[in-house]
Parts: C-alpha cells; structure tokens; sequence
C-alpha cells in the first residue's frame, strides 16, 4: 500500500505491504540503517525513533501508521562536520562499546531532552529503562545524558 | 618524539560512525539478488525425524527453496569443537542440520530461501514436519539415569568427567580437624548479545570464491571448518567482519547457520542472508553457566585451607559445542580462585541434555565457581568464628609465591600457573573503598524497613589464550599508516587501543595511524581472534613485533634510496632522513608492509577484589545496590575509560546472573522464557551505584606489554558477592542462599519465619 510520511524533514512515498513495521521500511524500503531491530516486540528499544517529537518503537508502529506523520532517525540527528552535543557527550563518557543499541539511546535521550532538559537522574534513568544495553552497565549513559542538558537548555522555546 | 598515548583515556575512533547510526552490521547490507534465509526449528526437544514435505511451502510465490538434510549428498557435515577437542567428545558434535533424530528444541531442520522475511516465515507454516516423539532429557538428573539416550552409540549421556588435582586432598580430609560440605547451583543463563547473529553469503561461480559476512570472534578458524566442510580451499573463502553488536563468548562461535548460509548461497546461485530474530536468538545461541557443585572444604582451626574437593555436574544441552567444554573445565580448574589451596581435588561431569547447546559465556565457569566458593568461605568463617575478611586474607595467595601452580586437569592435561601480582593490595583497596570497617555494624540490621548486607570477595581472570596473533602494518600513498590485526572487534575497542599501542610503538602522533582493521581474514596471513580476554595482551604484542619488524623494514629500504646505513636512518613522524640532511616523506614508502607477530603459550591472570552493600526489602524481596566497588589490577592500562567500561559492563552481566536471568525450561524440555518479556535483562534503573578501581601495580612478565587480559573481571565475583550480601542482610530469618538466580520470590521465601519451625 502507497505510504507517504516525512523522514528528517524530506517528503517520503513507499509502497509497502500492510504488515511491514516502520522499521522494517526505514531499514529496507528508505536504506536508513541505523536504525537497528534488536527484538521485534518492543522491549529493547533498539529500533527507537521520533514520530512527531514523541520516542516510539518502530518495530511496533506499521509503516502505514506513520502516513502523514514526521519520522526522525538517528540520520537526522546527526550530520558530516561533527557530533552533535548529545553525540559529544555519549563519547566523552565512553557510553557506548559496541553502538547496536546506540541509535535508540540517542533517539530516546533527544526526545527526553527536548522536552525536559532540566531532567533529573532518575528521570533519565526511568525514560532509559526502555532501553536495553548489553555492554555499558548504563552508567556511562546517564551520566552522558545528565551532561548534555546544557545544551538542550540553550535551544530557547523548546 | 615519545609518546603516552598508552595509559590515556584516549576517545574511541568507533564512535564517531556508530554515534551518527554509520556502524555497518551484518543486517544493514543488501546486495542486489539477496535471498532471505528462514530457518524451521524443532518444536520437540527429543524425536526421531520421520519426514519433512516442503511441497506446499515451494508451491508459494517468491519462495525459491527449502533445503534439509537431504541436499546434502554425504549427509550433513558436522561441526567440530574449537577448544579441548577431545575423542572423548566426537560423538556428541552437532550436525549443521538435523538429520534422523532431533535433539532440542530450535534445532535446524530446514532453511527457507525466499524474496522476503515475511514470504519466507510464510513458508514456515505450510512445511509439514513429522516427529515421533521420544521421552525427553531436561536436566542431569534425568540424563545420568541414561533411560533415555540422546545419542543410543554413545551408550550414555554423560560425555566426560574432567579431574582437577592438585596435592593429595583426601590425605588432607584424613586428618582435617574442620570440614564441610555443601551444594550450590547456578542457573541456565548466556551471553545474549544484542544485536543477534547473522551471516550474510556469495558464491562466485565463475571464481569459486565465496564470501561470508558476518563473522565475529574467531573468522580464521571457521574459515578453515567452513572450507573442510564445503570442500573449498581456505584462500576461496574470505570471512569479512563487519560491526558486531556484542560478543560475549557467545557471538561468532561456528553454529548450525555458519555451514548453511554458505551452502545456501553455492546452492542456489544468489546471495543469501539470515538474521536470526530474538525468540531464535534464546533457543539457538549458546547457553550457558547451568551447573551445580557438591563440594568439600578441609580448614584447621585458624583458617587455614587444607583442601578442596567435591564434584560438580554440569548440563552441557544437546551437544558438545566448540567452546562447550570450557566452563565446565573452568569450574573444577578454578574453584579455589586467587587463594592458596595446596590440595583439590574436584571432579565435574558433563552431561548431555535436550536443550540447547552450551558454550561460553563471558567468565566462563568462574562466575559459577566464585559464587560456589566465597558463598562457601562466608559459612566457614561463620562456623570457625573467624572474621569473614581475616579468613580470605589469610588464604590469598601471597606475592611471594608468584608464579603460582594451579591444579591440572586431566584429560586435557593442562598445567597452569597464575603470572604474577599482590592480591593483598586489591583487597585492601576494596576494603578501603567501601568503608569496611565503618559500615559493618549494618550487617543484618534493619534500618527504615530494610536489612542491610554486606559482602566482599576476592576473584581472579584468566588471558591471553594462545598459541598465537599476528598484526600488520603499512604504508598507504598519503603516507599514513594502517594497522590490519587477527585480533576480533566484538564492541570492546580495539580500533582505538590498536591505534594507541601502534603510535608509541612507532612514535607518531596518533592521528597518522589511519584505521586499525582487524578481524577479516583477508588483512593478515593467520589470526587467532577475540575470546579469552586475549586481543591487547596478544594483538597488541603483536603489534609490537610488528612494529619493530617495520621500522628495520622501513630503516633498511630508506638507506638505499638515500644512500647511507640503515642505522644512521632518523624515522620521522611523517619522514625518513639521512645523516646528511637529505630526506623522504614516509608516502615515498607506500606499499611497505610488514607483518609480525607473537607466540604464547602461558596465560595473563589479572585479579582484585569486589564488595557490596546492599539492602533488602524483605516484605517484596527487592535488593538495592547501595554500593558496589570492583578493584582489579591488568598489569598494564592501555585505556583507563575504556577499561572500566569492560569492568563495570561486565559486572551489571552479573549482576544480571545474580539477580534476573534465568532461561527457563519444563520437563519436556519446552524453553518458557522465549522473549525478552521473558528473559530478564537488567535495565538502566536497576544498579546505578557501582565504581570501577582499576589498577597497574604488577605488569605481567609473560608479554611485553606487560597487560593482562581484562575484560570479565567484573563478572566473575558478582555471583559470590550478591549471594553473601543478601544472606547476611537476611541473617535474622536464618537466610543462606544456595541457588542462583536471586528473584523476589526466592528472597521473599528466605525472609519468611522458618516453617518447619512454625508448623
């Protein structure tokens, strides 16, 4: 079935059978891989990107649910000159080793941030706690995130 | 110029794609004429396969094949074992797809080719599978009656016993004035990672070349069973590494789909790719760390250990894996730990069962045998009313004693020594760290509705598995350097470690290293792999050799051209001058390359200590962390940050095992924990106060590096610890926990008034 959505602000037509998730049709459909797909039911939250500045599990959502609506990945949240803040911060603190569950922690923590970028570590934590990592111990993470609000804090009106 | 860069918290050079979702894993490629792979498993844990119909699942538009055993003129190859391949063992290897009988549930019995995931799980369903069903084997206790057997010419399901000695135990026991014995039980649990595998295959007809994607961990040693059991030269297979997500010991072993891909691929004539989903992730992956110990300590009255001895039994799944013997041989070979135990003699068999196959799990037996063994310290000191502290740091090994003989095991005749270190001063650290002596009147007291606990253990990891890595260095035209290594990325970051070992070596600044590229087979002539905590002692001495071999390289072929002795060469940063002044920018070399490489046979063994504090919500069996402090000493720091990142990672692992992770199975040898709904990870709420003190007090003096293999440290006491922690905290019910996983029913149960008592 034709779908039309917008991806990191372009315009998007894909033709996609009923039951391909928006993971899927990111991942296969649109070449977006950075996406990943670690479970395919909704737990870990590999597969995390934004839909109209909500974090949402892409292996739940079907693409045909996103018509109409504004999909962010983990592409557009990044760009060629250099890390983003968040991106910086992730390094800095060393949370990230083998980066599978990296693109959903980034996508989750920027939805948390723009929304709430005077977030707590137990409000990091709790949004986190979706998330599942298997390398880090998730320290390094929180830490990542609480650091990177300041430069959430200077995007005035968010 | 001399440089630091080893010792520095260097930034990883992997982040930079991985941050901005540029990782290239397995699943992100897409050649043109991709078929997709599904693979029908065994619904039944123990059967005779009668027959399987693919007819209805051909007749479906877009699926191009369904391959099964019988495709497979010599009948299917089978996969043989990697580490201890013993005789012993050869009877009970896995065939890549089931062939006559099935033996647990998630065995291969067919792989679907078709245009998509979705046609091809639509296939699936219209194969008809007949399986006469036989009784199924769903633990030891079951398999040692050897009623039913799951291979009939074996004539038994138990597959070996290893032996473990040391000194003469039972002399000991003879004249011991303390004893006692206990049992304790670790659960089926693995190293689930969390990208799950995938392989990726072309066939070049034309060439006679195949290529695998996917690989991890150990690509030159699956090309050569993958060559053997395609009947291919090694040199037509190239494996190629791409980004792993996790590795763990489980990931990158030679399973089932290894074989079948490839043949798939050389069967049909197009690239094949399967991506295992997460409900075949927990069944077909290895398993791990399922074990239980009855086991015997001889103590005189001060504490001192006399010996050691008991046996252990260990559910091995349905066949002898390539690493599968590893645990098990881990938890007899290293149940006495740092400590100094002049006589063991521990026993432990392996025992076939209808489930899925073991291998290794990070810590391989050593979280098992450390929980067994400081579990059973805390009741000896109780019993001896010795100070739980005073009685490990009466027994640690002293420095004195460096190098120290552990016990052999026998069949595999393999003799042992720890390599060097003062397991005192890691003790005392943690001690120090956690405010020991200030915290242990909390023990067992109960403090705003809960009971606090407190631990501490002491641990040792093994390294630098052999015999041998090799590392190669060049030129490229723009006159930078690449690294190319045998070594494996699994996550852990050894492009960044690489590079920084590479520039002091070759005293350049960093950023003239261009990449360090490892893992595929067509980088170096022979490479050994990541397992065994082995990439920086082994690579990177490696690497060292190379480097030296390099610069004579480069010294002598500038000398020619510039027309002087190679000894009077200066190797510049980024070019090579003569005495008289006269010079050659490095990229005047491109081309040059030069291999090394390093043997070893001995093994690195880093050590520390761990403690806790927790507290324990009797009335809902919740545990909190309060405080948790690994002190660990590697010999040598390549990356601080990077270090204790593998340190704490690989305690929240077992912090995972103590508490969470568990993989479940009924009596018919059913797997009811097929999800992660099912299967307990532990989430970024669960264990945020944990701290990682690394040291370098004692380099190793079996490689020049000095390192010391590191990367399970955390891990391997968090069982032991956790166990201890919550039986002190609940020391006033009587509490004394004996079985792992500690769920909150299990602590609930502990913490209720004793029944037999009350009844």
């Amino acid at each position: 079935m034709p779908t039309r959505f917008q991806v990191n602000g372009k315009p998007v037509s894909v033709d996609v059978e009923a039951r391909t998730t928006l993971a899927d049709c990111l991942r296969h459909h649109l070449r977006l891989t950075g996406t990943h797909v670690g479970c395919e039911h909704g737990v870990c939250g590999a597969c995390t990107v934004i839909v109209d500045g909500e974090a949402v599990r892409s292996c739940l959502l079907l693409a045909a649910q996103a018509e109409g609506s504004s999909v962010v990945t983990i592409e557009g949240l990044s760009n060629d000159e250099a890390l983003t803040p968040l991106q910086a911060s992730f390094r800095r603190h060393h949370a990230l080793q083998c980066g599978f569950c990296t693109p959903g922690m980034i996508t989750t923590a920027h939805a948390l941030l723009s929304e709430e970028p005077d977030c707590d570590a137990d409000r990091v934590r709790e949004v986190l706690s979706g998330n599942l990592c298997r390398c880090t111990g998730y320290i390094a993470i929180v830490e990542a995130v609480l650091d990177a609000r300041a430069a959430y804090k200077k995007e005035d009106g968010r | 110029m001399k440089n630091a860069f080893i010792g520095s918290a260097v930034e990883r050079r992997e982040d930079l794609r991985f941050l901005r979702g540029r990782g290239e894993y397995v699943d992100d490629l897409s050649p043109d004429g991709l078929l997709y792979a599904v693979i029908l498993r065994s619904p039944v844990a123990h059967g005779r396969l009668v027959s399987i119909d693919r007819g209805a699942a051909l007749r479906i538009p877009g699926v191009h094949a369904v391959i099964t055993a019988a495709d497979m003129p010599h009948g299917p190859p089978i996969i043989p074992m990697r580490l201890q391949p013993l005789p012993e063992f050869k009877p009970f290897e896995q065939p890549v797809i089931a062939d006559k009988k099935v033996r647990y549930v998630g065995e291969p019995l067919a792989l679907v080719l078709a245009e998509s995931v979705a046609l091809g799980e639509d296939a699936l369903e219209a194969i008809a599978v007949e399986i006469e069903p036989l009784p199924a084997v769903a633990d030891w206790r079951v398999a040692q009656r050897d009623a039913s057997l799951l291979f009939e010419s074996a004539g038994s399901n138990r597959a070996l016993t290893f032996n473990a000695v040391r000194g003469d135990a039972d002399a000991a026991f003879a004249s011991a004035p303390y004893t006692r014995r206990e049992s304790f039980r670790t659960q089926r649990h693995f190293g689930l990672t969390m990208e799950p595998r995938g392989v990726m295959a072309e066939w070049d007809a034309a060439k006679g070349r195949l290529t695998v994607f996917g690989a991890a961990k150990v690509p030159f040693f699956n090309r050569r069973i993958l060559a053997g059991q395609i009947g291919l030269a090694e040199d037509a297979i190239e494996m190629v590494e791409n980004d792993v997500g996790g590795g763990f010991g489980a990931r990158g072993e030679f399973y089932p789909e290894d074989f079948l891909i490839p043949f798939a691929a050389q069967h049909i004539g197009r690239p094949v790719k399967w991506i295992e989903d997460r409900r075949e992730n927990l069944m077909a992956m290895n398993h791990a760390r399922e074990a239980e110990v009855d086991v015997e300590i001889a103590c005189a009255r001060d504490g001192a250990i006399l010996a050691l001895r008991g046996h252990a039994h260990a559910d091995m799944g349905a066949y002898m894996r390539t690493n599968g013997a590893v645990g098990a041989r881990n938890i007899a070979q290293f149940m006495a730990g740092p400590y100094r135990i002049a006589n063991v003699k521990l026993d432990v068999s392996l025992w076939m069962t209808n489930k899925t196959p073991v291998g290794t799990y990070r810590g391989p037996g050593r979280f098992e045998a450390d929980f067994f063994r400081e579990r059973l310290f805390d009741l000896v000191a109780q019993d001896l009313e010795l100070d739980r502290v005073a009685f490990r740091r009466r027994n640690l090994i002293a420095a004195s004693e460096m190098p120290y003989r552990i016990a052999t095991i026998t069949p595999y005749e393999h003799k042992d020594e720890y390599d060097s270190g003062d397991y005192q001063v890691t003790l005392d650290r943690c001690l120090e760290e956690i405010r020991w002596t200030e915290k242990a009147k909390l023990q067992g007291q109960l403090i705003d509705g809960r009971y606090h606990g407190l631990a501490i253990g002491c641990f040792i990891e093994g390294g630098a598995a052999g015999p041998k890595e090799s590392a190669r260095l060049a030129i490229n035209a723009d006159g930078t350097i690449s690294v190319f290594m045998g070594s494996s990325a699994v996550g852990q970051g050894v492009e960044t470690v690489f590079a920084q070992i590479a520039a002091d070596a070759l005293e350049i600044p960093i950023d003239r290293i261009r990449g360090a590229f490892h893992g595929s087979t067509a980088y170096v002539s022979d490479g050994y792999g990541a397992y065994h905590s082995r990439s920086v002692v082994m690579g990177g001495s490696a690497l060292l050799d190379a480097a030296k071999k390099f610069q004579d390289a480069l010294r002598a072929v500038a000398a020619k051209r510039l027309g002087c002795e190679g000894a009077q060469v200066t190797l510049g940063e980024d070019k090579i001058s003569a005495p008289g002044g006269q010079s050659l920018p490095l990229s005047a070399f491109a081309g040059l390359s030069v291999e090394g490489a390093f043997l070893n046979k001995k093994h690195t063994y880093s050590y520390g200590a761990q403690a806790a504090h927790v507290a324990v919500d009797a009335k809902i069996g919740h545990v909190e962390i309060i405080d948790y402090v690994v002190v660990q000493d590697v010999g040598r720091i390549i990356n601080p940050m990077t270090l204790r990142g593998q340190v704490i990672g690989s305690l929240v692992q077992g912090l995972g095992g103590a508490f969470l992770e568990h993989l479940v199975y009924d009596d018919e040898g059913q797997l009811l924990t097929g999800s992660l709904a099912d299967y307990l990870l532990p989430t970024a709420s669960d264990f945020p106060h944990l701290r990682a003190v690394v040291m370098d007090q004692h380099p190793s003096p079996i490689n020049p590096l000095g390192a010391k293999g590191a990367g399970e440290g955390g891990l391997i006491g968090a069982g032991g610890v956790i166990a201890n922690a919550v039986s002190n905290a609940l020391q006033s019910f009587g509490a004394d926990v004996r079985e792992l996983p500690l769920t909150p029913s299990r602590i609930w149960e502990m913490a209720q008034p004793r029944r037999a008592a009350a009844e």
